[in-house]
């Protein structure tokens, strides 16, 4: 960065005052944004490289390990653990939300009565923090005296789920959290893609004879496509980030039954120290996040619809 | 606008809709029985919370978990810091985003399109990846522990820039042009003429960060470390290990850190949901 406007100086001998005036504001302007993205982003992308290449603790060690770090990890029993938590934790998450949303957004945009008194509730949770929400869902799910057991015991139930006692459930209890927390925010996004849909394709289908679930199908869904595929994008992103639900509902248990990537990172870097290790997983984390959107990218041209 | 309402009245069958608003107002009640109950919980005394059937309306109202959520811990410190740090973090992006946001969109100068992208491609970094380098580096410059890493890693935003640059690409040149001819400086076209034009884009940010910087916990758990300096989502959780069965005091403190947000919530939800379908729209 910083040669380029020496270069330039010499190379704009010719140019107006004016024209000199906009490139000096156009550098100073940017400046103090970019003094804290270099310090704080683009030096630590580099900079996280090369620690997980060393056995650095944060102290006095800091040998050179070469790829070590990452040949342990695939070694490490609880590290493939939480990848495979992890896998799970997406692959349910994201295509319920998904779908939860987009039929929720699809209602809504019928016109119904109410619908901005909907929008609001299950808006709603998205702006509340996570702390909050796993506090409240920590005794709600609570297995003796949670009202959640509590109704399904009325309901017949006579040995309901443990939930986040159990390593069976205690996954899913975290993931049912997170698609209440999220739905309401794709829902919104989905909403807006809705909006971009001209009325004249319905009005035209109608014409032809088409009831609503041939235009949900022939219409809604295809011309939406742009907009799903970036909500799946987003919520692939933000479903590998999952870490304060974890923190507060299980800190990772019962045992590993809930240990994640972020959560595994976390350990090993802000627990144990372990700098080089944890960021050998959290370079992992990066690639995986970038290779499952890349794929997402090539995939795109076979389901979505541009117009 | 008429012939939309034609087709409403054709599509509108009585019997559906109905159907529909119930599947609609099941699910509405699902995403807000989970807050329901923790005010009403946070009125009622312990014993009285896990009852069932659920009491919704407490018997007898107790305002005392409130008092003492105030007076055991210091929430009142945790809301002040949280506040003031939120607030340094709002105004400086708002203040340096808008700054390099004016350079990206209407200024020309050589290298701005490949700094841009720059921006762009670690808009998909996510933080978790690079928390540990940050937290070096936060250490090196001696702010850990210090709330000042916390501000600084925080005044600037990719998110910020792009949404505002989208915003300024939307003003037309001509306007900067015209001021230029008269002799305006560049920050004055800034400042006069760009920032007023953009006041929704710059109150979609500020809920945006706002909103961040009140509910963020790995980052302050991470970062501060004294109890004078923590910020509430950090009490919270504290008051929560702290307090293990006192549930009526925890579901209390629960409801007063939402308090801020459902405030924001009431008076900007137009903003944020603008800046929601701002983020699904990027693509």
């Amino acid at each position: 960065m910083k040669d380029t406007p020496k270069k330039e100086r010499t190379k704009s001998k010719g140019f107006t005052k004016a024209r000199r005036r906009e490139i000096i504001s156009g550098y100073l302007f940017v400046l103090p944004n970019f003094v804290g993205f270099f310090i704080f982003m683009m030096i630590p992308i580099v900079m996280g490289f090369a620690i997980s290449l060393t056995n650095y603790d944060g102290f006095t060690k800091m040998d050179f390990v070469g790829f070590k770090n990452y040949i342990d990890m695939f070694k490490d029993d609880y590290f493939i653990v939480s990848v495979k938590n992890n896998f799970l934790y997406t692959l349910i998450t994201v295509p319920v939300t998904l779908i939860l949303s987009t039929l929720l957004a699809v209602a809504l945009n019928t016109g119904i009565k109410g619908s901005s008194l909907f929008k609001t509730m299950y808006f709603f949770p998205y702006i509340t923090s996570m702390v909050a929400v796993g506090i409240i869902w920590t005794l709600l799910f609570n297995p003796t005296v949670g009202p959640i057991n509590n109704v399904l015991r009325a309901a017949g139930t006579a040995n309901p789920p443990k939930w986040l006692l159990s390593t069976k459930f205690a996954l899913w209890a975290v993931m049912i959290v997170a698609v209440w927390k999220g739905v309401g925010y794709y829902m919104v996004m989905i909403l807006a893609g809705l909006q971009g849909i001209p009325k004249q394709l319905y009005e035209a289908a109608e014409v032809d004879g088409a009831g609503p679930v041939r235009k949900f199908f022939s219409i809604t869904l295809p011309l939406l496509s742009p907009t799903t595929f970036m909500v799946t994008i987003l919520s692939v992103i933000s479903s590998f980030q999952v870490f304060d639900l974890i923190q507060i509902m299980t800190e990772g248990g019962p045992g590993r039954a809930t240990n994640v990537l972020v959560y595994r990172i976390y350990q090993e870097g802000f627990q144990y120290m372990h700098y080089g290790y944890a960021s050998a997983m959290a370079y992992f984390l990066f690639a995986v996040i970038l290779v499952i959107t890349l794929i997402q990218f090539r995939g795109q041209k076979k389901w979505v619809t541009y117009m | 606008m008429a012939k939309e309402a034609v087709i409403k009245k054709k599509d509108y069958h009585p019997v559906r809709s109905a159907i529909l608003s119930i599947v609609l107002l099941i699910f509405g009640i699902t995403m807000i029985i989970p807050f329901v109950w923790m005010l009403s919980s946070s009125f009622k005394y312990n014993n009285e919370i896990f009852l069932y059937p659920i009491r919704w309306i407490p018997q007898p109202i107790r305002f005392s978990n409130y008092v003492e959520v105030w007076t055991e811990i210091p929430f009142l410190r945790y809301y002040l810091n949280t506040l003031v740090y939120s607030l340094i973090v709002t105004l400086g992006q708002l203040f340096t985003c808008s700054l390099a946001a004016y350079s990206f969109a209407k200024l020309n100068y050589p290298g701005r399109d490949k700094l841009f992208l720059a921006y762009l491609a670690t808009m998909m970094v996510p933080w978790h990846a690079i928390m540990i380098p940050q937290f070096i580096v936060n250490k090196t410059l001696r702010l850990y522990n210090s709330p000042w890493s916390l501000i600084c890693m925080n005044l600037f935003s990719a998110f910020g820039v792009f949404l505002l640059r989208q915003f300024m690409l939307g003003i037309p040149d001509e306007l900067c042009e015209a001021a230029r001819m008269d002799g305006c400086s560049e920050f004055s076209n800034y400042r006069r003429i760009i920032l007023p034009l953009c006041k929704p884009g710059l109150a979609t940010l500020t809920v945006f960060t706002f909103n961040f910087m009140w509910n963020d916990y790995m980052a302050p758990m991470i970062y501060l470390d004294d109890d004078k300096i923590k910020t509430i989502q950090l009490g919270l959780a504290a008051f929560r290990t702290l307090y293990k069965t006192e549930y009526g005091l925890i579901m209390a403190g629960t409801v007063c850190s939402l308090i801020p947000m459902i405030m924001l919530y009431v008076c900007a939800q137009k903003y944020l949901i603008e800046g929601i379908a701002f983020s699904g729209l990027k693509g």
